[in-house]
């Protein structure tokens, strides 16, 4: 379990402990993400991967451990703050807002980087209106960038599932995150729609430099295109390292073939 | 990622594609088609001319309307776009009454009053019920659902108390007092004057002053739910935690919610004092939080437009059942006879019109309109 060092990670978890009662969804667990790295999280159901990021975001809070993010520790606040941060996520079950539209979805993503208060926004004058052309324009960027022109407009209750999935990778882009976490973000997707979607993920780190912590069950996407690996069962770290030497793990290989331990 | 403006350079406008935007501001203007400019413009006219034509009663239940549509707007900022159940309007609404009364009321040996212009009391009468608003706003932000329902019930109970008791201020109960002085900007708004030799009365005055303020605050409104903040609102009310991981401050959202949700309220119980012409204290009753409820849920959830044809509906149908039970046998007018009373009717009207809209309609009458509208737009084709 010895863990390559990571020099200056941008997200720094130590000893994270999180207890639903009686179950230990998260056991001390540590890890540590380098800028501009792909890093993935796997491991059975249940593992805990979803409850990690729920720490991380501030939606759940954890027991013991620390979190930080660029030197900055998170724990105990609240998930509006964290996202302010600079953190953006998606979610397993897809979060969007079903009754807006697409464009305005990814605005939803601009909140904060919107810089006028509730007076601004009865006037609709200068400051209002400024802010809210120029950060149009951004969302029509990521809008270009994920391909979805045709559905700007579209309610995003009517858009089929592959749709939503991108929608939501376009909103948590549009807040301009230094870190990116995504929640199976292939789950229930065809072959062609996974490509697009790791094509998409190659693109944001090639272009955009977005650091990304990335939970998927398809272990094919994630040996394809992970720097890095952790592997959970029952809450505890289990391995850690390239995609690579994970494979062969042997402790891995016993959570994955489902063996008693 | 390609950094492009071509998105913004659909080009087309002004060569009879009026549905093609050359910039984003278009794009996001309220009112966005030539079509919906001239409407609303047709409309505006038409409505500015009307007083001018009709009895005084009827003018001055088209005030109603207006002051309707002003608290039905607030009522739908926080309940219809921000998804926080309030049954605390009528509150609000009180509070806004008595602001202006005691600043722009007379003194007299029972009630305190400062008889101050309404330049100052309109302003105040809102802020003063926002300032309230502002500051139970955190403890509405922490329950939901049917809490938040009986939290701000429990607004209306305070405040009902708090009204009876509060003699020097209210009246008091069975009392009452005068409302707040239309005097504006120095000008005794009641007094009768000649224009274009059309002599003009109080009940004119009112309407054209209600109406404008409407006007106002119903743009005011629509821009803040066009801005960052309607869709915080929207946020909240669909998906609370995604809106939290988004950024989105959900104390800071349904705070603001609230805080102008009571502004609107302040205004409409002023107006409605002023336009009634004599308040007491039982008039802010759980009854005038549901008709406010009645105005959001007919007109539509989450339109601007909806709640001024809520009003409209919610306002004008008592008075329609009035008239056209003169023609019905079975109704007891006002003689007594038929196994009906008129007040029986219109509540029945009223809960069943509520009940067949949230079943057939969640979306009102704006949702009608709308459907209307886009079938007109693709007639002859029915698809
Ligand atoms: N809100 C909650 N309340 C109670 N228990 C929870 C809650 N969230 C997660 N758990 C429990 O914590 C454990 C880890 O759940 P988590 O959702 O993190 O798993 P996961 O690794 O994301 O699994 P999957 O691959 O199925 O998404 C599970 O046993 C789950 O039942
Ligand atoms: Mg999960």
């Amino acid at each position: 379990m010895s863990t390559p060092a990571v020099t200056e990670p941008i997200l720094d978890v130590s000893d994270l402990t999180l207890r639903f009662g009686g179950t230990t969804a998260v056991d001390a667990v540590e890890f540590a993400v380098g800028r501009a790295e792909l890093f993935a999280i796997v491991g059975p159901n249940g593992a805990g991967k979803t409850s990690i990021f729920n720490c991380v975001s501030g939606v759940y809070r954890p027991q013991r451990g620390s979190i930080r993010f660029d030197g900055e520790e998170l724990r105990g606040r609240r998930p509006d703050t964290v996202a302010q941060l600079g953190i953006a996520r998606t979610f397993q079950n897809i979060e969007l807002f079903e009754n807006l539209t697409v464009l305005d979805n990814l605005m939803l993503g601009r909140h904060h980087h919107l810089d006028y208060g509730a007076l601004a926004g009865l006037l609709y004058l200068g400051k209002a209106k400024r802010a809210e052309t120029e950060n149009r324009r951004v969302v029509e960027e990521i809008i270009d960038f994920l391909e979805i022109e045709s559905i700007r407009r579209s309610l995003v209750g009517m858009l089929p599932y592959g749709l939503k999935k991108r929608v939501e990778l376009g909103r948590a882009l549009a807040m301009e995150p230094r870190l990116l976490l995504l929640d199976e973000p292939v789950a229930g997707m065809n072959l062609e729609e996974t490509e697009d979607m790791a094509r998409f993920i190659l693109d944001i780190r090639a272009e955009l430099g977005v650091t990304m912590v990335m939970v998927e069950h398809d272990m094919g996407l994630v040996m394809d295109i992970a720097d890095r690996v952790l592997v959970l069962d029952f809450g505890q770290r289990i391995a850690l390292g390239e995609p690579g030497r994970i494979q062969s793990d042997p402790a891995v290989i016993e959570a994955y073939l489902g063996e008693a331990p | 990622m390609s950094v492009t403006t071509e998105g913004a350079r659909r080009r087309g406008a002004g060569r009879g594609r009026p549905l093609l935007y050359t910039s984003y501001a278009a794009d996001q203007a309220i009112w966005n088609t030539p079509a919906k400019r001239v409407w609303t413009l047709a409309l505006l006219v038409a409505v500015l001319a009307l007083p001018f034509y009709l009895d005084r009663d009827l003018t001055s239940l088209l005030t109603t309307v207006f002051v309707y549509a002003i608290g039905g707007i607030g009522l739908n900022l926080v309940t219809g776009y921000a998804g926080q159940v309030s049954l605390g309007h009528a509150f609000f609404l009180g509070l806004g009454a008595y602001t202006a009364a005691v600043f722009g009321g007379e003194a007299t040996d029972d009630v305190v009053g400062l008889g101050l212009d309404m330049a100052i009391w309109l302003p105040l009468a809102g802020l003063v019920p926002a300032l309230v608003g502002f500051a139970v706003a955190p403890l509405a932000a922490r329950v939901r659902g049917l809490y938040l329902a009986i939290l701000t019930l429990g607004l209306v109970f305070i405040g009902l108390h708090i009204f009876n008791e509060a003699d020097s201020i209210t009246g008091g109960a069975g009392v009452g007092r005068a409302p707040a002085e239309p005097v504006l900007f120095g000008v005794d708004l009641t007094t009768r004057f000649e224009l274009f030799g059309t002599r003009v009365n109080r009940d004119m005055v009112y309407y054209i002053l209600c109406l404008v303020v409407l006007v106002v605050l119903a743009v005011a409104a629509r821009n803040l739910t066009r801005s960052k903040w309607g869709r915080a609102f929207a946020a909240v009310r669909d998906r609370d935690v995604a809106a939290e991981v988004m950024g989105v401050s959900l104390l800071r959202t349904k705070t603001l919610a609230f805080t102008i949700s009571s502004f609107y309220a302040g205004i409409a119980g002023a107006l409605l004092s002023v336009v009634v012409g004599r308040i007491s204290p039982n008039t802010w009753d759980l009854f005038l939080s549901i008709d406010f409820l009645a105005v959001v849920l007919i007109g539509g959830v989450a339109t601007i437009t909806g709640s001024i044809m809520g009003a409209a509906f919610v306002v004008l149908l008592p008075r329609l059942v009035d008239e056209l039970s003169a023609y019905l046998p079975f109704i007891s007018g006002h003689t007594g006879e038929g196994f009906l009373s008129v007040f029986q009717l219109q509540t029945m009207i009223f809960g069943a019109l509520i009940v067949l809209f949230l079943v057939l309609e969640p979306r009102g009458l704006y949702g009608l309109w709308v459907r209307v509208r886009n079938y007109w737009k693709a007639w002859p084709f029915s698809y």
